[in-house]
């Protein structure tokens, strides 16, 4: 517990100063959701690389939290749902379930170069196609992985702040 | 003559009851933000400020209500009867006042059954959705609730034994009569059990984690994974009132300084130090937390019943060491 204490006096605050507000293109929804945006994220078939930057956006340096964004634990409770990766034929159900226990005003994030277009996984057996095909997408973050700041700039356009 | 002044005490006791309700109600969001905030900071984090549960909650009223497939009137009424308990016990405890109207209904046994109420009528909704998660989060729930409300029965009535009264409004006054109460050894056992139980009933670490995701390792939460939209703001809030009402129990049983009587022009100091008492609590326990990973859960019962045990403890102590 003293280590730890001393770690916390010793490391202070590790958050980046926050980068200017970007130009959301979605200000409706950002007025709709009043500062305040409850994030389900869904894997739909990523390899995983989409995650770490995820929970990066969300870690200590970047802390997506202090623009009104949370991760929550359940569709019903979510806003925005934070889709990774080309959605697999196993995957296409499950997604589009989650899609509908969101309640309404809600919004899709497609999240990384196969949620936007299939990426490098184009084509493949098992993918039924980008998250746009299964799901009305509102908001692409590009990148193979995106890096952290990219998702954090797409969800304060979501949360206006 | 007498008939005036006692009827000017109880209308300064009704509008203390209103502003103790109206405080709690309004505060007990932006104590859930003020301990985020603690947490974060900590963390190295920056933190979205002390005000963002009030965001959340005025854009979850703002949402679409979802009534899943197959459930039933208890699913839908258990946010309003959780939200009332919370309100209730919110009026009639002596949070800024002693001298409340509703003052009869302030016993020890009936605030232990309100709060029983609202995680009784909780869990029974998370039985309701018929989904996996919803029942085992009700079980967990009951576990922890058989432990937590004897103790918060046993540590209080540990208080009551000197004062001769189950009433808390009571026990608060004749604190503030004979201070030295509060060091004495029951009242230190009884304060010992009360903050544990008082943490493991509103879902803290170690003994339930507010803000995990992972359902296996949920209490609280995997009962209200189904709630959507206003009811979810109705969930939450009462969540944090009841948190609220429990810190503020813990800190006027054994702090009561500031409380007002029956005199109006105390209040605005009461509410104050109330506020400032319960942040006080709520910052502790935030700072708590960081040192601190949740409990497994089949250790929790060998807390609670620890707890348990002080409390007994206490209320012994009270019958037999007694001052001269």
């Amino acid at each position: 517990m003293k280590d730890l204490l001393r770690k916390i006096r010793g490391t202070g605050r590790v958050a980046e100063p926050a980068p200017a507000r970007p130009e959301g293109a979605s200000a409706g929804r950002a007025r709709e959701f009043g500062g305040s945006v409850q994030v389900r994220h869904v894997d739909a078939g990523s390899c995983n690389g989409c995650e770490v930057e995820i929970a990066s956006a969300f870690g200590p340096v970047y802390d997506a939290e202090r623009y009104g964004a949370r991760l929550v634990a359940s569709p019903r409770h979510a806003d925005a749902l934070l889709v990774t990766g080309p959605v697999t034929r196993n995957m296409r159900m499950a997604l589009r379930r989650t899609y509908e226990a969101v309640p309404e005003p809600k919004v899709v994030v497609a999240v990384g170069d196969c949620a936007c277009d299939c990426g490098v996984f184009a084509e493949a057996y098992g993918v039924v196609g980008a998250v746009g095909d299964v799901v009305p997408v509102d908001v692409e973050v590009p990148g193979c992985p995106p890096p952290p700041d990219a998702i954090t700039a797409a969800l304060r356009g979501l949360t206006g702040r | 003559m007498s008939a005036a002044v006692s009827a000017a005490v109880s209308a300064a006791g009704a509008v203390g009851a209103a502003a103790q309700v109206v405080l709690v109600a309004a505060g007990a969001p932006v104590l859930v933000g003020l301990m985020r905030q603690v947490r974060a900071r900590l963390e190295g984090r920056a933190g979205a400020g002390f005000l963002q549960p009030w965001r959340d909650l005025r854009k979850l009223v703002r949402k679409e209500a979802i009534t899943p497939d197959g459930t039933g009137p208890i699913f839908r009424t258990a946010p309003l009867v959780l939200a009332g308990t919370a309100l209730v016990i919110a009026a009639v405890i002596p949070v800024a006042t002693t001298a409340s109207p509703l003052d009869g209904a302030a016993d020890l046994f009936a605030v232990a059954a309100l709060l029983a109420l609202g995680t009784v009528a909780l869990a029974l909704a998370g039985l309701d959705t018929g989904t996996a998660f919803g029942g085992m989060g009700a079980s967990r729930e009951m576990t922890v609730m058989a432990l937590v409300e004897p103790t918060i029965l046993v540590s209080i009535f540990a208080l009551s034994v000197p004062v001769g009264s189950t009433n808390l409004g009571a026990i608060v006054t004749s604190t503030l009569h004979e201070p030295q109460r509060v060091a004495s050894p029951a009242s230190v056992l009884a304060a010992v059990a009360l903050a544990v139980v008082a943490i493991a009933e509103t879902g803290r670490i170690p003994v339930d984690n507010p803000s995990t995701h992972l359902e296996l390792t949920m209490i609280h939460e995997a009962m209200v994974l189904e709630y959507a939209g206003p009811d979810l703001a109705l969930v939450e809030w009462a969540s944090a009132m009841r948190l609220t009402i429990l810190l503020g129990l813990v800190a006027n049983l054994f702090a009561p300084w500031g409380i007002a009587g029956a005199s109006p022009a105390m209040l605005p100091v009461a509410l104050i130090a109330f506020a400032a008492k319960v942040a006080v609590l709520g910052g502790a326990l935030a700072a708590g937390e960081v040192f601190m990973a949740k409990l497994r859960m089949f250790r929790v019962p060998e807390l609670l019943a620890g707890s348990f045990v002080l409390a007994l403890l206490a209320v012994a102590a009270s019958y037999f060491l007694v001052a001269p």
